[in-house]
């Protein structure tokens, strides 16, 4: 019990000081979390061991945006191309991706055919679709669904087994309420519940979708109406990573042993919460530096312990 | 009894309306709501019936004007600088968002 308490005051600690790092965190930091403390190094120093003790990896990419043409990047296409060369690269080829959404700008069937046959270059077998706000204009994501859905439920949520960890895929973009924010809704939750209450509290656990699934920025709409009942249901277990898109920038959060994460776009930055009249495309960045806002995730899972390793890598 | 007749004829004179508003699209007074920064503006329009209200997307982002409770017809996705028109003939109270944008909202008062 003494231990246990010890622990959780180092995790605490690490807690804070993984916080105050995220002051510098940037390209090339590898973040690993062991039973709920992140560490930080530098990617340049990772150690082979660290390396070799990863049983498997897999990559997020998000809001690609394909249809978008305008300041600071009229060539959404090629900066795509360009993160997934980038994963095809990796010594340690993952197992599959994760898509966090807004494929698209507008829904556009030619929108979504740039992206099928962009996404063809991934080595990768396999990816894995979660649909943003923009990927289900006008038809509640029919089109989406019909093309990336896995089809395991009529709402287009589902999930997966991989080498122990469980992966749960999201929709909070469908059926958004006046003056609210995200939203999973009761059929999801009831899903989501059910989904998780077989398995052990020491499976890690991964969630993915595409609006920040706590309360980011409300001011801008960055949230999700009812995500804090789907946390209700993930605190017993010991390693939840939770993976957003929508934001176009790295924020972090750790709650517990739930640690959130939204990821960078492949397609143009958006400002810092605040530090704009409003969200949109970040147009004021210094010429040619539009690769260092952009970039791909890739999550280690390390084998025999109840941890992910977070790398953030920027496409410059 | 004059309330039931009064109310037939509310109830006519709104059909009329109600079948001339696309013809008379062009004649109609027109009002006009920017969607800038996130938010419309104004956020609160006063029209009389049978005003015909233009929204113009002034953001880099595509917005779409619903109605809450579905009272009129929904825009399509407005890129930057495409509008959208519709005419409100019945007064009433129009509460509208953008549907990828939840928190943006906006009301159209008809009177």
């Amino acid at each position: 019990m003494q231990d246990h308490d010890d622990n959780q005051k180092d995790a605490v600690r690490g807690r804070r000081q993984f916080l105050q790092c995220m002051a510098w965190a940037g390209a090339g930091t590898l973040w690993l979390m062991k039973g709920g403390v992140l560490q930080a190094r530098a990617l340049d120093g990772l150690a082979g061991d660290e390396a070799a003790d990863a049983s498997f990896s897999f990559v997020q990419i998000s809001d690609s945006h394909i249809g978008f043409h305008k300041e600071p990047n009229p060539d959404v296409v090629a900066t795509l191309r360009a993160a997934l060369a980038k994963i095809n690269a990796q010594p340690d080829k993952p197992d599959f991706l994760l898509h966090t959404g807004d494929l698209t700008h507008l829904s556009k069937p030619e929108e979504f055919d740039t992206l099928s046959g962009v996404m063809q270059e991934a080595k990768a077998a396999h990816t894995f679709y979660v649909p943003g706000e923009h990927d289900v204009i006008g038809d509640n994501g029919a089109e989406f669904f019909r093309r990336f859905g896995q089809r395991q439920s009529s709402g287009g949520w589902y999930s997966f087994d991989h080498r122990g960890v469980h992966f749960v895929g999201l929709v909070n973009v469908l059926n958004l309420k006046a003056g609210g924010f995200g939203s999973l809704g009761a059929d999801q939750l009831a899903w989501l519940k059910k989904d998780l209450a077989s398995r052990s509290a020491e499976t890690p656990v991964v969630v993915f979708a595409h609006m920040p699934l706590w309360q980011l920025y409300p001011q801008w709409g960055w949230g999700t109406d009812d995500s804090a009942e789907a946390m209700s249901y993930l605190r017993r277990f010991g390693s939840v990573s939770v993976l957003n898109g929508h934001i176009h920038q790295i924020q972090q959060k750790v709650e517990g042993n739930i640690t959130f994460y939204t990821a960078r776009s492949t397609a143009y930055p958006q400002p810092a919460p605040g530090k704009a009249d409003a969200p949109g495309p970040l147009k004021d960045i210094a010429p040619g530096s539009l690769q260092t806002y952009l970039g791909v995730r890739e999550v280690r899972h390390v084998r025999g312990k109840q941890a992910l390793a977070v790398t953030e890598e920027v496409l410059a | 009894m004059s309330g039931w007749r009064a109310w037939l004829r509310a109830l006519a004179l709104g059909v009329a309306a109600l079948g001339a508003g696309p013809a008379a699209a062009g004649k109609a007074p027109a009002a006009k709501v920017e969607i800038k920064h996130f938010a419309f503006a104004p956020e609160v329009l006063t029209v009389t019936a049978g005003t015909r209200v233009v929204w113009t997307n002034r953001d880099d982002e595509p917005h779409i004007v619903v109605s809450a409770g579905n009272r009129f017809a929904s825009s399509k996705a407005m890129d930057t600088d495409e509008t959208y028109a519709t005419v409100f003939d019945r007064p009433g109270t129009y509460a509208y968002f953008c549907s990828i944008h939840p928190h943006m909202v906006g009301t159209v008062i008809v009177r």
